[in-house]
């Protein structure tokens, strides 16, 4: 029985009890991805607060992630636990964690590079020993990256 | 006549080895990909050591043999699905590219002629909901392509073709209707012959994706009354990369090429060509020679093993399991819930637990289903849900392989905590 080594209990948790789940004004950017495999889908939106603050030296800082998804326990608890590691957290070190998390997903067996960034995402390395879930635990993850990068291009000009 | 399941699963070298620590392999993902038994890999062995040659275009001993290879597995082939002869077998990488074939060649005829098969605006082509995507994204194309309207047959909601809907949508303005002979989820085998007739009287073609009822030997296509019939042949024991188009001789001499290249031409000038008979006029390029032969292995292989027998199997098993599993709780059968008019995958949605999560456990226990939409994202929209789990049955599978499944799904409900 290897199923617990890839349902961690905080997942289940996650899972069952999802954190920051909804929809919510307001949101620079809402993004719809879906996983074509299985339909999974989530829509996400992502609110960035540019307004100055000394001690961030000004960087735009994640204010808000809310979501609505439809999905399997990995697709679910990986969103859940996204939305607690990035909310509140300059863009640039919520990025820096959304890159690890990516590494890790494509680490096999060799577990994450850096725990300390991952928080409690590192309990989806037993995820990445399955190939056909890791677009799962995935899904959430790329969502929040296209939906910043949008908020961020609204923020700048770029668009709208 | 009882059907020894014992010795056929001593010819697939696969069901014995064991998965995820040391379990034994129960393989319920037939409908995905069937296994291969022993007398088809040895002969696609055999092929590659002793004869291995390029075909029609050899000459030379080894050239002989392999020519004489690929195209007796075309009359196996051709009589296994009852064709007139031979030449009404059009080899493929598989059905994808058997339905685009079609697809594709209606399109060249949009442009080029001949009238029968072109398509343009005021035209229709008719499929149903329960579609694979193979048989949907074709006709959309070609509808895109042509300005032909694409309709299509809803369901019922036991899971079968709403037909009260066919004086409507088979109509004088309908060029082809394409339709699947067995759902590759619901299982649900369709009267095609019905609406082959009623499509006949309409001046309309049709087109039959058989990829799920062929391997069960379900496929006649003399009484069948469809003009073009399409499969695959790693569903039915054989390897992968090969298919077949099956189509009346006279519909194949007139439909035009759909790929151009070696081996499908008569003449080649600097500005034009002429094109060899059906069925090489739509095999351009060499063929999968190997799988071919493979596929010819199948065919003898699913011959000797008696499908009629097969088949009883199958519907005991399925029966089995619709028992099973209409017993545990909060599960829902897709489709009919009675092995009558059914062939042997069920797909179903476990309250509570997600597809992808019943599958997982399932896998765990070494039990190997599908879980998705199974390419049919229109028919689960249908039914109501996002995506499912889905076991499906062969002839080598057993009683006790079911119960495997249903045990699975409990405990997959008691895993994440809904039974």
């Amino acid at each position: 029985m290897q199923l617990e080594s890839m349902y961690q209990e905080i997942i289940l948790d996650h899972y069952r009890h999802p954190h920051h789940r909804g929809l919510r004004e307001p949101f620079d950017a809402q993004v719809h991805h879906v996983n074509p495999t299985c339909g999974d889908e989530i829509t996400l939106r992502v609110a960035v607060k540019a307004v100055p603050q000394t001690d961030l030296g000004g960087e735009p800082t994640i204010a808000d992630v809310s979501y609505d998804a439809l999905g399997c326990s990995i697709s679910q608890a990986s969103a859940s636990v996204l939305t607690d590691l990035v909310i509140g957290k300059p863009v640039s070190e919520a990025m820096e964690i959304s890159a690890a998390f990516l590494q890790l997903m494509h680490s096999r067996d060799s577990g994450p590079d850096d725990d300390e960034v991952l928080g409690d995402a590192v309990v989806f390395a037993g995820v990445a020993k399955y190939p056909a879930r890791i677009k799962c635990a995935l899904l959430g993850w790329m969502a929040w990256k296209d939906a910043t990068a949008r908020a961020l291009g609204t923020l700048n000009g770029e668009q709208k | 006549m009882t059907f020894d399941v014992a010795r056929v699963r001593k010819d697939f070298p696969i069901l014995e080895r064991t998965v995820r620590g040391g379990q034994p392999l129960v393989y319920l993902d037939s409908a995905n990909t069937s296994q291969k038994p022993r007398q088809v890999i040895d002969a696609m062995s055999a092929f590659y050591e002793k004869h291995n040659a390029n075909i029609h275009r050899a000459s030379h001993q080894l050239g002989e043999e392999a020519t004489e290879a690929y195209e007796g597995a075309r009359i196996k082939v051709g009589e296994f699905l009852g064709a007139r002869d031979e030449t009404e077998i059009v080899f493929t990488k598989n059905i994808s590219e058997a339905i685009n074939l079609v697809a594709y060649s209606m399109s060249n005829a949009s442009s080029l002629g001949p009238s029968r098969f072109a398509l343009g605006p005021g035209d229709e082509i008719v499929i149903t909901e329960m579609e694979h995507h193979s048989n949907i994204v074709p006709w959309q194309l070609l509808s895109q392509r042509t300005g032909a309207r694409l309709r299509w047959f809803g369901l019922t909601p036991d899971g079968r073709l709403d037909l009260s809907q066919a004086d409507d949508l088979i109509n004088e303005r309908t060029k082809l209707v394409a339709v699947t002979h067995q759902s590759n989820v619901l299982g649900t085998i369709n009267p095609v012959s019905e609406i082959a007739a009623r499509a006949h009287a309409a001046g309309a073609l049709v087109l039959v994706d058989a990829a799920q009822s062929v391997p069960h030997g379900l496929m006649n296509v003399a009484s069948l009354g469809a003009d073009l019939v399409g499969f695959t042949g790693h569903k039915m024991c054989g390897p992968t990369g090969i298919g077949a188009l099956w189509a009346r001789h006279e519909l194949l001499e007139e439909l035009p090429p759909f790929l151009g290249g070696g081996e499908m031409i008569e003449t080649v000038w600097m500005d034009h060509s002429t094109y060899a008979p059906p069925p090489h006029k739509f095999e351009a390029g060499t063929m999968p020679i190997a799988q071919a032969v493979g596929l010819g292995a199948a065919v003898d292989y699913l011959t000797e093993a008696d499908l009629t027998a097969a088949w009883a199997h199958e519907q005991q098993l399925l029966g089995h399991a619709l028992g099973a599993l209409s017993e545990i709780d909060g599960l829902r059968i897709l489709g009919p819930t009675e092995a009558a008019g059914r062939g042997s995958a069920v797909s179903f949605t476990v309250e509570g637990v997600h597809p992808h999560d019943v599958s997982q456990v399932l896998d765990d226990r070494g039990v190997a289903v599908r879980a998705g939409h199974h390419c049919a994202w229109p028919l689960h929209r249908a039914l109501g849900v996002q995506s499912s789990t889905r076991a499906s049955f062969y002839l080598y599978n057993t009683l006790d392989e079911v119960d495997a499944l249903a045990d699975g799904i409990r405990a997959a409900q008691k895993f994440f905590g809904v039974a």
